[in-house]
């Protein structure tokens, strides 16, 4: 599939590819927004390639996706935007379905601390080195992952503690 | 002071796992620099749970403030008491049928999420949508814009301390309900977009009161600057309260009004226009002081500059189609369904299966809701539900500037800086 960059977004893909050649994985273009897929093993290094180098200081967002039935089961991608050219790309990780683990980039962007939260809460995906990992929708009590294709819509009974519709009572 | 007794101390009956993790987050908050003091021999600290049910929090929004005296030391901010989990729904469900949805999440501004969604779908199924249907919705968003920001006037200038000012700005914003009515049908959640255009077209009747509104409301207006603007009060209740340096803001992700009232100048009405915003003319107003009175002018400005956007869109409004004529990608008109077979089988089609991306497709699309980027990122299976979708909620992230702007100020100002930030809580908790 031939790629129609921007001139930013080009600049930016032979960053990466030079710099990070062997932990550059794709790049791929769809209804005209552009995908990079890197190794998680370099994710911070490159993150902080991308702030520093190529001005890419504002994150708009992160969000996991479950690739159910599929190798490396869980991706997490970083909505990246760079205020100087105002071009935007999304940078995707991918990490195992057993213990999911990726480096947090709250060091990089402070931005991303709630949002990886969320992936947290959602899918289950830990960051390593995050300041404060809780869940963020969910209470702690609860020990499912909703966002996760396996979860049932209509939820699992008896999961949550209810409160009690009867107060005066013991 | 040590908190950990304060577990013993609260005693919570509910989520006991839930309230003991926010308190030991509470307490590692900062302790990098801290952890100077041991003793408290004054008493003066103390932790207050604000919320979830608060009239100043704008819905079920929670902080749990560490008090110095007057003065908080840190704030945790706990959300998900509205969480009802739209993003697992949107799995189940086709591409229309999910727009009942959206106009809950954000429900001071409906009319913006109805479109963020149409044109994320739009753009991943490539859609054309008419001429005419992009200015009916730029019509519907603005009307929405000044709503939403008439109701954070209302309640952010009655957080400050004037209580008739709400009843004020809700005439106002009675109005505004009263021409969704004529536009859409409905005056709050209105669902008018639709996949491939809007649901009907403007009567002559909602013509006519949207140019009665936007011939009436700049006077309005300009009542409430003579109110507020020099207002002693006022202004020393926000002056240098709540500051966000830009830097700051860029860095912590502030969105829409909020990032603008930083000084760092983003619309993405102008970073990237969607319908027909490339083709009339406003201003994005910024200002520098990144305190709440510099939101308070960014938003009161861009009401005016609403005005100015649905000003020329009705004299632009071209004639034509409100809804693309293709019956795989978007609901027949009624009177096709009404008086054709094949339009019927094709409502039916729509119904039920909807319409379907291609498989594997992409999309991110955002639109500047009045709360700040509003975008939404749908990954498609080929069937017509769509595998992921993810909403970017500027409420979300805002309310995480929200936890780092509050540390530092002073406990009465939190209602007032909350009332700057302008979150809507069905929208961040998703």
């Amino acid at each position: 599939m031939s790629l129609e960059l921007s001139e930013p977004l080009q600049k930016t893909v032979d960053s990466l590819s030079e710099n990070f050649s062997d932990k550059f994985i794709e790049v791929y273009q769809s209804s005209g927004d552009t995908f990079i897929r890197v190794e998680s093993d370099a994710l911070l290094e490159i993150c902080k390639h991308l702030k520093e180098e190529l001005h890419y200081v504002y994150l708009s967002d992160i969000f996991g996706i479950d690739r159910y039935t599929s190798e490396e089961r869980f991706e997490v991608v970083y909505n990246l935007l760079s205020l100087r050219t105002t071009a935007r790309f999304f940078l995707k990780v991918r990490c195992e379905e057993e213990n999911p683990e990726l480096e947090s980039v709250t060091k990089i962007w402070p931005a991303a601390s709630w949002n990886e939260r969320e992936v947290y809460d959602m899918f289950g995906v830990k960051f390593r080195n995050h300041p404060d990992m809780r869940r963020i929708f969910l209470p702690e009590d609860f020990q499912y992952y909703p966002l996760r294709k396996e979860f049932p819509l209509l939820g699992i009974p008896g999961s949550i503690e209810l409160p009690n519709t009867t107060p005066d009572r013991e | 002071m040590k908190l950990e007794n304060i577990q013993d101390k609260v005693n919570s009956t509910f989520f006991k796992e839930h309230q003991k993790k926010l308190y030991q987050s509470l307490e590692d908050k900062h302790t990098t620099i801290e952890e100077l003091d041991d003793g408290d021999p004054l008493t003066s600290k103390m932790v207050l749970n604000m919320g979830p049910q608060h009239p100043a929090t704008h819905g079920v929004l929670r902080l749990v403030l560490q008090l110095d005296g007057e003065t908080i030391e840190k704030t945790k901010v706990d959300i998900g008491y509205l969480h009802r989990g739209v993003e697992k729904i949107a799995e189940n469900k086709t591409y229309q049928e999910f727009m009942p949805y959206t106009d809950r999440m954000d429900y001071l501004s409906p009319y913006s999420n109805n479109v963020a969604l149409c044109t994320a779908v739009e753009k991943i199924a490539s859609v054309e949508v008419p001429e005419r249907a992009h200015y009916i919705r730029m019509i519907g968003c603005e009307l929405a814009r000044i709503s939403s920001h008439l109701l954070w006037l209302g309640t952010m200038v009655m957080d400050a301390g004037a209580i008739s000012f709400f009843i004020w700005t809700f005439k106002e914003r009675e109005k505004i309900y009263d021409v969704m009515d004529q536009i859409a049908g409905h005056r709050f959640t209105v669902s008018h977009a639709r996949i491939g255009g809007v649901a009907n077209d403007l009567t002559d009747e909602a013509t006519g009161s949207i140019r009665e509104f936007i011939e009436k409301f700049p006077k309005e207006l300009k009542d409430y600057h003579k109110l507020l603007d020099r207002n002693r009060i006022f202004i020393e209740r926000n002056e240098a309260v709540g500051v966000l340096k830009t830097e700051d803001a860029i860095g912590i992700g502030a969105t829409g009004p909020v990032l603008r009232a930083s000084g760092y100048k983003m619309d993405v009405r102008k970073l990237n226009p969607y319908a027909r915003y490339d083709q009339v003319e406003f201003d994005i107003p910024t200002r520098m002081e990144g305190d709440n009175l510099a939101r308070y002018f960014v938003r009161m400005e861009e009401m005016s500059e609403s005005i100015r956007i649905i000003k020329q869109c009705l004299d632009k409004l071209p004639k034509g189609p409100i809804r693309t004529d293709n019956a795989k990608q978007a609901y027949p008109s009624k009177d096709e369904v009404y008086y054709s077979m094949e339009g019927m089988i094709h409502d039916f089609m729509m119904t039920d299966t909807g319409i379907c991306p291609p498989e594997g497709a992409e999309v991110y699309h955002a639109v500047e809701s009045p709360k700040g980027e509003l975008g939404y990122y749908i990954q498609s299976d080929g069937t017509g539900h769509p595998w992921r979708l993810k909403i970017n909620a500027p409420s979300f992230t805002n309310l995480q500037v929200l936890e780092n702007m509050l540390d530092g100020e002073m406990v009465a100002d939190t209602v007032v800086i909350i009332g700057g930030v302008d979150p809507v809580l069905g929208e961040a908790d998703k």
